[in-house]
Protein backbone atom coordinates (compact mmCIF):
# COMPACT_ATOMS: atom_id res chain seq x y z
CA UNK A 1 0.00 0.00 0.00
CA UNK A 2 3.15 2.31 0.88
CA UNK A 3 6.35 2.11 -1.06
CA UNK A 4 8.68 4.42 0.68
CA UNK A 5 12.35 4.16 -0.73
CA UNK A 6 15.20 6.74 -0.05
CA UNK A 7 13.00 9.56 1.34
CA UNK A 8 14.87 12.44 2.42
CA UNK A 9 13.69 15.87 3.34
CA UNK A 10 16.20 18.98 4.12
CA UNK A 11 15.07 21.76 5.69
CA UNK A 12 18.30 24.47 4.94
CA UNK A 13 21.05 22.69 6.23
CA UNK A 14 18.98 20.35 8.62
CA UNK A 15 18.01 16.91 7.47
CA UNK A 16 14.42 16.37 9.33
CA UNK A 17 14.27 12.63 7.23
CA UNK A 18 17.17 10.98 5.89
CA UNK A 19 17.30 8.20 3.48
CA UNK A 20 14.09 6.87 5.11
CA UNK A 21 12.53 3.46 3.27
CA UNK A 22 9.61 0.93 4.23
CA UNK A 23 6.66 -0.76 3.06
CA UNK A 24 3.41 -0.82 4.22
CA UNK A 25 1.65 -4.01 3.24
CA UNK A 26 -2.55 -3.40 2.39
CA UNK A 27 -4.45 -3.78 5.79
CA UNK A 28 -1.43 -3.64 7.84
CA UNK A 29 -0.87 -0.64 10.81
CA UNK A 30 2.12 0.84 11.15
CA UNK A 31 3.05 3.02 14.02
CA UNK A 32 5.56 5.81 13.87
CA UNK A 33 7.47 6.51 16.93
CA UNK A 34 10.57 9.00 17.94
CA UNK A 35 10.88 12.09 20.16
CA UNK A 36 10.09 14.73 19.42
CA UNK A 37 11.95 16.69 15.53
CA UNK A 38 12.51 13.06 15.05
CA UNK A 39 10.90 13.53 11.56
CA UNK A 40 7.01 11.52 12.03
CA UNK A 41 5.26 14.79 10.87
CA UNK A 42 8.09 15.51 7.79
CA UNK A 43 7.57 11.89 6.72
CA UNK A 44 3.91 11.61 6.92
CA UNK A 45 3.68 14.76 5.34
CA UNK A 46 6.36 13.69 2.45
CA UNK A 47 4.13 10.72 1.70
CA UNK A 48 0.99 12.47 1.22
CA UNK A 49 2.84 14.99 -1.61
CA UNK A 50 2.44 18.31 0.35
CA UNK A 51 6.08 19.24 0.86
CA UNK A 52 8.98 18.53 -1.78
CA UNK A 53 11.74 15.94 -1.35
CA UNK A 54 14.08 13.46 -2.43
CA UNK A 55 13.46 9.47 -3.09
CA UNK A 56 10.11 8.31 -4.31
CA UNK A 57 7.17 7.09 -2.62
CA UNK A 58 3.81 5.95 -3.52
CA UNK A 59 0.42 5.04 -2.01
CA UNK A 60 -1.73 1.81 -3.86
CA UNK A 61 0.94 2.25 -6.68
CA UNK A 62 0.57 5.85 -7.46
CA UNK A 63 3.65 7.81 -7.39
CA UNK A 64 3.07 10.90 -4.68
CA UNK A 65 5.39 12.90 -6.84
CA UNK A 66 4.01 13.13 -10.31
CA UNK A 67 0.49 12.22 -9.59
CA UNK A 68 -0.11 13.42 -5.82
CA UNK A 69 -4.00 14.24 -6.62
CA UNK A 70 -4.83 10.66 -7.45
CA UNK A 71 -2.49 9.47 -4.70
CA UNK A 72 -4.08 11.35 -2.02
CA UNK A 73 -7.48 10.41 -3.35
CA UNK A 74 -6.34 6.81 -1.90
CA UNK A 75 -5.77 8.30 1.73
CA UNK A 76 -7.63 9.99 4.30
CA UNK A 77 -4.78 12.13 6.92
CA UNK A 78 -6.13 12.93 10.23
CA UNK A 79 -3.79 15.67 11.78
CA UNK A 80 -3.01 16.24 15.11
CA UNK A 81 -5.64 19.34 15.28
CA UNK A 82 -8.02 19.56 12.92
CA UNK A 83 -7.21 23.07 10.94
CA UNK A 84 -10.32 24.13 9.55
CA UNK A 85 -12.15 27.66 9.36
CA UNK A 86 -13.17 27.95 12.93
CA UNK A 87 -16.55 30.20 11.94
CA UNK A 88 -17.43 27.17 9.48
CA UNK A 89 -20.43 24.82 10.17
CA UNK A 90 -19.50 20.97 10.61
CA UNK A 91 -22.32 20.34 8.33
CA UNK A 92 -20.76 23.08 5.58
CA UNK A 93 -17.00 21.99 5.86
CA UNK A 94 -18.72 18.22 5.36
CA UNK A 95 -20.09 18.88 2.01
CA UNK A 96 -17.00 20.59 0.85
CA UNK A 97 -15.04 18.22 1.22
CA UNK A 98 -17.11 15.94 0.01
CA UNK A 99 -16.97 17.98 -2.88
CA UNK A 100 -13.33 18.12 -3.14
CA UNK A 101 -13.38 14.08 -3.21
CA UNK A 102 -16.60 13.60 -5.56
CA UNK A 103 -18.81 12.06 -2.70
CA UNK A 104 -22.61 12.91 -2.24
CA UNK A 105 -24.09 14.69 0.30
CA UNK A 106 -25.92 11.53 1.11
CA UNK A 107 -22.38 9.72 2.32
CA UNK A 108 -20.95 12.75 3.83
CA UNK A 109 -24.42 12.29 5.99
CA UNK A 110 -23.66 8.84 6.52
CA UNK A 111 -20.01 9.27 7.67
CA UNK A 112 -20.98 11.79 10.09
CA UNK A 113 -23.17 9.15 11.40
CA UNK A 114 -20.50 6.79 11.77
CA UNK A 115 -18.51 8.94 13.76
CA UNK A 116 -21.33 9.74 16.05
CA UNK A 117 -21.83 13.57 14.73
CA UNK A 118 -25.08 13.26 13.27
CA UNK A 119 -27.30 16.19 14.88
CA UNK A 120 -24.02 18.50 15.52
CA UNK A 121 -24.47 19.77 11.82
CA UNK A 122 -24.89 23.45 12.68
CA UNK A 123 -22.33 23.91 15.28
CA UNK A 124 -19.47 25.99 14.23
CA UNK A 125 -16.08 24.11 14.10
CA UNK A 126 -14.66 26.57 16.78
CA UNK A 127 -17.68 25.36 19.25
CA UNK A 128 -16.60 21.83 18.67
CA UNK A 129 -14.57 20.35 21.97
CA UNK A 130 -11.32 18.86 21.42
CA UNK A 131 -12.60 14.94 20.50
CA UNK A 132 -15.38 16.34 18.49
CA UNK A 133 -13.06 17.78 16.22
CA UNK A 134 -10.91 14.79 15.84
CA UNK A 135 -14.30 12.33 15.22
CA UNK A 136 -15.01 15.43 12.23
CA UNK A 137 -11.35 15.02 10.98
CA UNK A 138 -11.69 11.11 10.57
CA UNK A 139 -15.31 11.66 8.76
CA UNK A 140 -13.57 13.75 6.32
CA UNK A 141 -11.00 11.19 6.17
CA UNK A 142 -13.17 8.89 5.85
CA UNK A 143 -15.73 10.10 3.22
CA UNK A 144 -14.63 8.57 0.05
CA UNK A 145 -13.92 5.08 2.17
CA UNK A 146 -10.26 5.61 0.94
CA UNK A 147 -7.90 1.82 1.59
CA UNK A 148 -5.09 4.17 3.82
CA UNK A 149 -5.59 6.56 6.98
CA UNK A 150 -2.78 8.39 7.54
CA UNK A 151 -3.07 10.18 11.06
CA UNK A 152 -0.55 12.85 12.71
CA UNK A 153 -0.88 12.01 16.82
CA UNK A 154 -4.45 11.67 16.75
CA UNK A 155 -5.06 11.97 20.34
CA UNK A 156 -2.39 13.95 21.49
CA UNK A 157 -4.83 16.75 22.29
CA UNK A 158 -7.27 14.70 23.75
CA UNK A 159 -8.06 13.61 27.15
CA UNK A 160 -8.99 10.17 28.50
CA UNK A 161 -12.29 9.57 27.07
CA UNK A 162 -11.82 11.39 23.61
CA UNK A 163 -8.70 9.20 23.34
CA UNK A 164 -10.80 6.37 24.13
CA UNK A 165 -13.17 6.72 21.72
CA UNK A 166 -10.77 7.88 18.76
CA UNK A 167 -8.70 4.39 19.07
CA UNK A 168 -12.15 2.45 19.42
CA UNK A 169 -12.78 3.65 15.67
CA UNK A 170 -9.51 3.03 14.67
CA UNK A 171 -9.59 -0.57 16.06
CA UNK A 172 -12.97 -0.69 13.86
CA UNK A 173 -11.54 0.88 10.48
CA UNK A 174 -8.68 -2.17 11.06
CA UNK A 175 -11.07 -4.63 11.58
CA UNK A 176 -12.64 -3.62 8.45
CA UNK A 177 -9.21 -3.98 6.63
CA UNK A 178 -8.37 -0.59 6.20
CA UNK A 179 -4.19 0.24 6.22
CA UNK A 180 -3.20 2.72 9.05
CA UNK A 181 -0.33 4.65 9.36
CA UNK A 182 0.42 6.86 12.36
CA UNK A 183 2.53 8.48 14.18
CA UNK A 184 1.89 8.15 18.06
CA UNK A 185 3.79 9.12 21.71
CA UNK A 186 1.64 6.80 23.17
CA UNK A 187 2.59 3.20 23.97
CA UNK A 188 -0.95 1.81 24.83
CA UNK A 189 -2.24 3.22 21.13
CA UNK A 190 1.05 1.19 19.16
CA UNK A 191 -0.18 -1.64 21.25
CA UNK A 192 -3.65 -1.69 20.76
CA UNK A 193 -3.51 -0.65 17.03
CA UNK A 194 0.06 -1.64 15.68
CA UNK A 195 1.33 -4.86 13.75
CA UNK A 196 4.98 -2.63 13.08
CA UNK A 197 6.84 0.06 15.10
CA UNK A 198 8.95 2.12 12.84
CA UNK A 199 11.50 3.74 15.51
CA UNK A 200 12.72 7.28 14.21
CA UNK A 201 15.17 9.45 15.21
CA UNK A 202 16.89 12.35 14.28
CA UNK A 203 15.12 12.03 10.86
CA UNK A 204 16.76 8.27 10.30
CA UNK A 205 15.40 4.66 10.99
CA UNK A 206 16.24 3.24 14.03
CA UNK A 207 14.54 0.22 14.08
CA UNK A 208 11.52 -1.57 12.19
CA UNK A 209 10.21 -3.95 15.29
CA UNK A 210 7.16 -4.49 16.79
CA UNK A 211 5.09 -4.01 19.56
CA UNK A 212 5.47 -6.93 21.77
CA UNK A 213 9.12 -6.30 21.09
CA UNK A 214 8.79 -2.60 22.50
CA UNK A 215 6.84 -3.51 25.44
CA UNK A 216 6.68 -7.08 26.10
CA UNK A 217 2.89 -8.02 27.25
CA UNK A 218 3.02 -11.52 28.09
CA UNK A 219 1.80 -10.49 31.66
CA UNK A 220 -0.98 -7.72 32.65
CA UNK A 221 1.12 -4.86 32.42
CA UNK A 222 0.55 -0.73 32.33
CA UNK A 223 2.87 1.85 30.82
CA UNK A 224 3.92 4.59 33.41
CA UNK A 225 5.61 7.46 32.11
CA UNK A 226 8.13 9.56 34.19
CA UNK A 227 9.24 12.59 34.20
CA UNK A 228 13.17 13.75 34.54
CA UNK A 229 14.72 16.15 33.74
CA UNK A 230 16.02 16.28 30.60
CA UNK A 231 19.69 15.48 31.00
CA UNK A 232 19.21 12.29 33.16
CA UNK A 233 16.49 11.03 30.53
CA UNK A 234 19.34 8.95 28.74
CA UNK A 235 21.18 7.51 31.76
CA UNK A 236 17.62 6.66 33.13
CA UNK A 237 16.92 4.91 30.43
CA UNK A 238 20.38 3.13 30.39
CA UNK A 239 19.65 2.45 34.10
CA UNK A 240 16.50 0.84 34.09
CA UNK A 241 16.96 -1.33 30.81
CA UNK A 242 19.46 -2.72 32.98
CA UNK A 243 16.97 -3.53 35.56
CA UNK A 244 14.89 -5.57 33.05
CA UNK A 245 12.37 -3.06 32.24
CA UNK A 246 11.04 -1.85 28.43
CA UNK A 247 11.62 1.92 28.36
CA UNK A 248 11.48 3.93 25.68
CA UNK A 249 12.33 7.66 25.31
CA UNK A 250 9.95 9.84 23.24
CA UNK A 251 11.08 13.27 24.03
CA UNK A 252 7.98 13.48 26.76
CA UNK A 253 8.93 11.98 29.41
CA UNK A 254 10.48 8.51 29.76
CA UNK A 255 7.80 5.49 29.11
CA UNK A 256 8.10 2.45 30.85
CA UNK A 257 6.11 -1.28 30.55
CA UNK A 258 5.69 -3.10 34.02
CA UNK A 259 3.64 -5.50 35.82
CA UNK A 260 0.20 -3.48 36.81
CA UNK A 261 1.21 -4.23 40.59
CA UNK A 262 4.87 -3.12 40.68
CA UNK A 263 4.54 0.13 38.66
CA UNK A 264 6.97 2.10 41.70
CA UNK A 265 10.12 -0.82 40.57
CA UNK A 266 11.12 1.75 38.42
CA UNK A 267 11.09 4.20 40.73
CA UNK A 268 13.05 2.87 43.50
CA UNK A 269 15.55 1.61 40.26
CA UNK A 270 16.16 5.22 39.52
CA UNK A 271 16.61 6.35 43.79
CA UNK A 272 19.16 3.85 43.91
CA UNK A 273 21.14 5.51 41.13
CA UNK A 274 20.49 9.28 42.41
CA UNK A 275 17.65 9.71 39.77
CA UNK A 276 15.29 11.91 41.01
CA UNK A 277 11.85 11.30 38.93
CA UNK A 278 9.89 14.89 38.69
CA UNK A 279 6.70 13.49 37.91
CA UNK A 280 4.91 10.23 36.92
CA UNK A 281 1.74 9.60 34.96
CA UNK A 282 0.03 6.75 34.56
CA UNK A 283 -1.09 5.76 31.08
CA UNK A 284 -4.09 3.73 30.28
CA UNK A 285 -3.60 0.05 30.49
CA UNK A 286 -2.24 -2.11 28.02
CA UNK A 287 -4.41 -4.67 25.98
CA UNK A 288 -3.37 -8.52 27.90
CA UNK A 289 -2.19 -11.26 25.09
CA UNK A 290 -5.74 -11.91 23.46
CA UNK A 291 -7.37 -8.23 24.37
CA UNK A 292 -5.35 -7.29 20.87
CA UNK A 293 -6.52 -6.92 17.51
CA UNK B 1 -8.15 -8.14 3.11
CA UNK B 2 -6.40 -10.11 0.19
CA UNK B 3 -4.07 -8.26 -2.08
CA UNK B 4 -6.48 -9.27 -5.07
CA UNK B 5 -9.56 -7.28 -3.10
CA UNK B 6 -6.96 -4.33 -2.20
CA UNK B 7 -6.11 -3.92 -5.94
CA UNK B 8 -9.31 -4.05 -7.28
CA UNK B 9 -10.64 -1.38 -4.25
CA UNK B 10 -7.24 0.72 -4.93
CA UNK B 11 -8.65 0.68 -9.32
CA UNK B 12 -12.09 1.65 -8.25
CA UNK B 13 -10.54 4.53 -6.43
CA UNK B 14 -7.76 5.71 -8.65
CA UNK B 15 -10.38 5.64 -11.51
CA UNK B 16 -12.33 7.68 -9.37
CA UNK B 17 -9.67 10.14 -8.73
CA UNK B 18 -8.96 10.43 -12.51
CA UNK B 19 -12.17 11.13 -13.42
CA UNK B 20 -11.93 13.85 -11.19
CA UNK B 21 -11.91 17.09 -13.30
CA UNK B 22 -9.80 19.42 -12.61
CA UNK B 23 -12.27 22.60 -12.65
CA UNK B 24 -14.44 20.64 -10.13
CA UNK B 25 -11.96 21.27 -7.80
CA UNK B 26 -11.14 24.32 -8.59
CA UNK B 27 -15.40 25.23 -8.16
CA UNK B 28 -15.38 23.82 -5.15
CA UNK B 29 -12.93 26.09 -3.84
CA UNK B 30 -13.82 29.24 -5.61
CA UNK B 31 -16.95 28.68 -3.97
CA UNK B 32 -16.07 28.10 -0.17
CA UNK B 33 -14.15 31.53 -0.83
CA UNK B 34 -16.73 33.38 -2.03
CA UNK B 35 -18.99 32.36 0.70
CA UNK B 36 -16.26 32.81 3.21
CA UNK B 37 -15.60 36.18 2.15
CA UNK B 38 -18.94 37.59 1.65
CA UNK B 39 -19.89 36.89 5.16
CA UNK B 40 -16.51 38.41 6.15
CA UNK B 41 -16.51 41.91 7.73
CA UNK B 42 -13.99 43.03 4.95
CA UNK B 43 -16.41 42.85 2.42
CA UNK B 44 -19.35 44.50 4.05
CA UNK B 45 -16.93 47.38 5.43
CA UNK B 46 -14.95 48.21 1.78
CA UNK B 47 -18.83 47.41 0.38
CA UNK B 48 -20.42 50.09 2.08
CA UNK B 49 -17.32 52.35 1.95
CA UNK B 50 -17.55 52.59 -1.73
CA UNK B 51 -21.08 52.05 -2.03
CA UNK B 52 -21.23 55.24 0.42
CA UNK B 53 -18.38 57.00 -1.80
CA UNK B 54 -19.76 56.52 -5.27
CA UNK B 55 -22.94 57.67 -4.29
CA UNK B 56 -21.02 61.06 -2.57
CA UNK B 57 -18.66 61.55 -5.16
CA UNK B 58 -21.50 61.22 -7.67
CA UNK B 59 -23.66 64.27 -5.78
CA UNK B 60 -20.66 66.15 -5.26
CA UNK B 61 -19.30 66.12 -8.71
CA UNK B 62 -22.49 66.78 -10.46
CA UNK B 63 -23.96 69.47 -8.35
CA UNK B 64 -24.50 72.42 -9.43
CA UNK B 65 -24.83 71.23 -13.24
CA UNK B 66 -28.51 71.20 -15.05
CA UNK B 67 -31.96 72.03 -13.36
CA UNK B 68 -31.80 68.98 -10.85
CA UNK B 69 -28.19 69.13 -10.19
CA UNK B 70 -27.06 66.54 -11.94
CA UNK B 71 -25.82 65.48 -14.94
CA UNK B 72 -25.85 61.99 -15.70
CA UNK B 73 -23.40 59.11 -15.90
CA UNK B 74 -20.94 60.27 -17.95
CA UNK B 75 -19.69 63.44 -15.66
CA UNK B 76 -20.44 61.27 -12.46
CA UNK B 77 -18.03 58.49 -14.55
CA UNK B 78 -15.12 61.17 -14.53
CA UNK B 79 -15.38 61.95 -11.04
CA UNK B 80 -15.79 58.54 -9.94
CA UNK B 81 -12.29 57.98 -11.56
CA UNK B 82 -10.01 59.61 -8.71
CA UNK B 83 -12.10 57.28 -6.12
CA UNK B 84 -11.47 54.05 -7.98
CA UNK B 85 -7.88 54.88 -8.59
CA UNK B 86 -7.50 54.82 -4.85
CA UNK B 87 -10.11 52.53 -3.15
CA UNK B 88 -10.53 49.35 -5.42
CA UNK B 89 -6.27 48.60 -5.60
CA UNK B 90 -6.49 48.28 -1.92
CA UNK B 91 -9.32 46.54 -1.54
CA UNK B 92 -8.33 44.28 -4.45
CA UNK B 93 -4.70 43.81 -2.91
CA UNK B 94 -5.31 43.56 0.40
CA UNK B 95 -7.66 40.82 -0.43
CA UNK B 96 -5.22 39.05 -2.65
CA UNK B 97 -2.52 38.95 0.27
CA UNK B 98 -4.27 38.14 2.70
CA UNK B 99 -5.18 35.05 1.04
CA UNK B 100 -2.93 32.63 0.92
CA UNK B 101 -0.69 33.72 3.64
CA UNK B 102 -3.72 33.50 5.88
CA UNK B 103 -4.51 29.81 5.44
CA UNK B 104 -0.80 29.06 5.79
CA UNK B 105 -0.65 31.17 9.28
CA UNK B 106 -3.92 29.57 10.46
CA UNK B 107 -2.47 25.94 9.86
CA UNK B 108 -5.17 25.48 7.38
CA UNK B 109 -3.19 25.12 4.27
CA UNK B 110 -1.35 22.42 4.49
CA UNK B 111 -5.23 20.35 5.56
CA UNK B 112 -6.28 21.43 1.88
CA UNK B 113 -3.40 20.53 0.92
CA UNK B 114 -3.37 17.21 1.82
CA UNK B 115 -6.68 16.50 0.44
CA UNK B 116 -6.66 15.38 -3.54
CA UNK B 117 -6.27 18.48 -4.61
CA UNK B 118 -3.59 20.37 -6.51
CA UNK B 119 -1.83 23.49 -5.29
CA UNK B 120 -3.08 24.91 -8.70
CA UNK B 121 -6.49 24.35 -8.03
CA UNK B 122 -6.21 25.48 -4.79
CA UNK B 123 -4.53 28.77 -5.96
CA UNK B 124 -7.25 29.60 -8.84
CA UNK B 125 -10.08 28.56 -6.71
CA UNK B 126 -9.49 31.16 -4.70
CA UNK B 127 -8.59 33.60 -7.28
CA UNK B 128 -11.91 32.84 -8.66
CA UNK B 129 -14.28 33.42 -4.76
CA UNK B 130 -12.23 36.51 -4.71
CA UNK B 131 -12.58 37.70 -7.88
CA UNK B 132 -16.66 36.97 -7.92
CA UNK B 133 -16.44 38.40 -4.29
CA UNK B 134 -14.80 41.87 -5.36
CA UNK B 135 -17.12 41.81 -8.53
CA UNK B 136 -20.09 41.85 -6.21
CA UNK B 137 -19.05 44.28 -3.60
CA UNK B 138 -18.16 46.54 -7.15
CA UNK B 139 -21.59 46.17 -8.20
CA UNK B 140 -23.33 46.77 -5.48
CA UNK B 141 -21.19 50.52 -5.21
CA UNK B 142 -22.02 51.23 -8.89
CA UNK B 143 -25.36 49.64 -8.53
CA UNK B 144 -26.90 51.52 -5.84
CA UNK B 145 -25.20 55.05 -7.34
CA UNK B 146 -26.42 54.04 -11.04
CA UNK B 147 -29.19 53.77 -9.28
CA UNK B 148 -29.65 57.06 -7.94
CA UNK B 149 -28.49 58.80 -11.19
CA UNK B 150 -31.63 57.20 -13.00
CA UNK B 151 -33.78 58.16 -10.54
CA UNK B 152 -31.94 61.79 -10.79
CA UNK B 153 -30.88 62.22 -13.97
CA UNK B 154 -32.45 59.70 -16.39
CA UNK B 155 -30.14 57.76 -18.13
CA UNK B 156 -27.55 60.00 -20.17
CA UNK B 157 -24.24 58.23 -20.53
CA UNK B 158 -24.71 55.08 -19.72
CA UNK B 159 -22.44 53.46 -21.81
CA UNK B 160 -19.65 55.44 -20.41
CA UNK B 161 -20.46 54.79 -16.91
CA UNK B 162 -20.76 51.18 -18.21
CA UNK B 163 -17.14 51.04 -19.85
CA UNK B 164 -16.16 52.43 -16.23
CA UNK B 165 -17.41 49.45 -14.13
CA UNK B 166 -16.07 47.26 -16.62
CA UNK B 167 -12.43 49.03 -16.54
CA UNK B 168 -12.77 48.87 -12.95
CA UNK B 169 -13.76 45.18 -12.89
CA UNK B 170 -10.28 44.81 -14.83
CA UNK B 171 -8.18 46.66 -12.60
CA UNK B 172 -9.54 44.71 -9.70
CA UNK B 173 -9.14 41.25 -11.15
CA UNK B 174 -5.33 43.28 -11.91
CA UNK B 175 -4.94 43.77 -8.52
CA UNK B 176 -5.76 40.68 -7.01
CA UNK B 177 -4.00 38.94 -8.98
CA UNK B 178 -0.88 41.65 -7.83
CA UNK B 179 -2.33 40.62 -3.76
CA UNK B 180 -2.05 36.68 -4.70
CA UNK B 181 1.03 36.95 -5.93
CA UNK B 182 2.10 38.84 -2.31
CA UNK B 183 0.58 36.39 -0.66
CA UNK B 184 2.31 33.23 -2.35
CA UNK B 185 5.63 34.98 -1.37
CA UNK B 186 5.01 35.90 1.90
CA UNK B 187 4.93 33.54 5.25
CA UNK B 188 2.65 35.53 7.40
CA UNK B 189 -0.12 37.80 7.04
CA UNK B 190 1.10 40.94 8.31
CA UNK B 191 4.30 41.08 6.03
CA UNK B 192 1.65 40.06 3.13
CA UNK B 193 -0.92 42.84 4.15
CA UNK B 194 2.38 45.26 4.65
CA UNK B 195 3.25 44.41 1.24
CA UNK B 196 0.43 45.07 -0.24
CA UNK B 197 -0.06 48.50 1.46
CA UNK B 198 3.51 49.39 0.47
CA UNK B 199 2.61 48.79 -3.67
CA UNK B 200 -1.05 50.16 -2.90
CA UNK B 201 1.14 53.42 -2.25
CA UNK B 202 4.04 52.86 -4.86
CA UNK B 203 1.07 52.60 -7.28
CA UNK B 204 -0.73 55.53 -6.29
CA UNK B 205 1.13 57.87 -5.28
CA UNK B 206 5.07 57.28 -5.73
CA UNK B 207 4.72 56.32 -9.40
CA UNK B 208 3.20 59.30 -10.26
CA UNK B 209 5.37 61.50 -8.84
CA UNK B 210 8.55 59.12 -9.97
CA UNK B 211 7.03 59.23 -13.65
CA UNK B 212 7.43 63.17 -13.14
CA UNK B 213 10.77 63.09 -11.62
CA UNK B 214 12.32 60.74 -13.75
CA UNK B 215 10.88 62.83 -16.95
CA UNK B 216 12.67 65.82 -16.08
CA UNK B 217 15.76 64.27 -14.52
CA UNK B 218 16.16 62.37 -17.10
CA UNK B 219 14.92 64.53 -20.32
CA UNK B 220 12.34 61.42 -21.58
CA UNK B 221 10.91 61.67 -24.57
CA UNK B 222 7.13 61.72 -24.80
CA UNK B 223 7.11 57.76 -25.76
CA UNK B 224 9.28 56.78 -23.57
CA UNK B 225 6.73 58.55 -20.79
CA UNK B 226 4.27 57.06 -22.38
CA UNK B 227 5.74 53.11 -21.91
CA UNK B 228 6.62 53.90 -18.51
CA UNK B 229 3.01 54.77 -17.96
CA UNK B 230 1.57 51.66 -19.20
CA UNK B 231 4.39 49.71 -16.47
CA UNK B 232 1.42 51.28 -13.59
CA UNK B 233 -2.36 49.48 -13.79
CA UNK B 234 -3.72 52.55 -12.63
CA UNK B 235 -2.11 54.81 -14.95
CA UNK B 236 -3.67 52.05 -17.82
CA UNK B 237 -6.84 52.42 -16.04
CA UNK B 238 -6.67 55.98 -16.05
CA UNK B 239 -6.36 56.40 -19.62
CA UNK B 240 -8.54 53.67 -20.69
CA UNK B 241 -11.31 55.31 -19.19
CA UNK B 242 -10.74 58.45 -20.24
CA UNK B 243 -10.48 57.25 -24.09
CA UNK B 244 -13.43 55.47 -23.43
CA UNK B 245 -15.79 58.55 -22.29
CA UNK B 246 -14.15 60.00 -26.04
CA UNK B 247 -12.24 62.59 -24.36
CA UNK B 248 -8.91 63.34 -25.67
CA UNK B 249 -5.96 62.25 -23.65
CA UNK B 250 -4.55 65.78 -24.33
CA UNK B 251 -6.70 66.49 -20.78
CA UNK B 252 -3.03 64.45 -19.68
CA UNK B 253 -0.52 66.62 -21.53
CA UNK B 254 1.82 65.77 -24.02
CA UNK B 255 2.11 62.33 -23.39
CA UNK B 256 -1.82 62.10 -24.00
CA UNK B 257 -1.51 63.38 -27.16
CA UNK B 258 1.48 61.62 -28.48
CA UNK B 259 -0.63 58.76 -27.45
CA UNK B 260 -4.06 60.17 -28.82
CA UNK B 261 -2.31 60.40 -31.86
CA UNK B 262 -0.09 57.81 -32.58
CA UNK B 263 -2.47 55.06 -31.66
CA UNK B 264 -5.77 56.50 -32.75
CA UNK B 265 -8.62 54.02 -32.81
CA UNK B 266 -6.23 51.50 -30.86
CA UNK B 267 -5.27 53.07 -28.02
CA UNK B 268 -8.33 51.38 -25.92
CA UNK B 269 -7.85 48.30 -26.63
CA UNK B 270 -3.53 48.76 -25.74
CA UNK B 271 -5.14 49.91 -22.81
CA UNK B 272 -7.28 47.25 -22.23
CA UNK B 273 -4.34 44.57 -22.78
CA UNK B 274 -2.13 46.16 -20.68
CA UNK B 275 -4.92 45.45 -17.64
CA UNK B 276 -5.26 42.04 -18.87
CA UNK B 277 -1.38 41.17 -18.87
CA UNK B 278 -1.48 42.44 -15.61
CA UNK B 279 -3.59 40.39 -14.36
CA UNK B 280 -2.52 37.16 -15.92
CA UNK B 281 1.22 37.39 -15.36
CA UNK B 282 1.14 38.36 -11.81
CA UNK B 283 -1.70 34.97 -11.26
CA UNK B 284 0.45 33.22 -14.02
CA UNK B 285 3.48 33.62 -11.81
CA UNK B 286 1.94 32.97 -8.17
CA UNK B 287 0.24 29.80 -10.08
CA UNK B 288 3.83 28.58 -10.73
CA UNK B 289 5.77 29.64 -7.37
CA UNK B 290 2.82 28.46 -5.46
CA UNK B 291 3.59 24.86 -7.76
CA UNK B 292 7.37 24.79 -6.73
CA UNK B 293 7.31 25.59 -3.49
CA UNK B 294 9.13 22.63 -1.66
CA UNK B 295 6.85 23.42 1.62
CA UNK B 296 3.83 24.57 2.75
Amino acid sequence: MIHATNITKRFGRVRAVSNVSFEIEPGEALALWGSNGAGKTTLIRCLLGVIRFRGRASLGGTDVRRRGRNARALAGYVPQELAFHDDARLGSAMVFFASLRCVSRARAAETLDTVGLTGHERKRVRDLSGGMKQRLALAIALLSDPPLIILDEPTSNLDAAGRGEVVEMLQRLRRAGKTLLFASHRPDEVISLADRVLILEGGKIQRDTTPLDLWPTEKPVQVVRLYLTMASEEHAAQVLREAGHAVHLNGQGLCVAVPRDRKAEPIHALAMQQIEVRDIEVLDDVPAPGEKL
Amino acid sequence: MTTLAATAELNSIESSALARSFTGGMISFARREFRDAIASKWFVLYTLAFTVLAVGVSFLSLSGVGSQGFAGFGRTAAGLLNLIMLVVPLMALTAGAGSIAGERERGTLLYLLAQPVSRTQVLLGKYLGLAGTLVCSLCIGFGVSAGVLAWKAGGVGVGAYAMLVAFTVLLALAMLSVGMLISVVSRKTTVATGLALFIWLSLVFVSDLGLMASSILFKLRVQEVFGLALLNPLQAFKMAVIVNMNASLDVLGPVGAYASLTFGGSLAWILASTLVLWMVVPLGLATLLFARRGTV
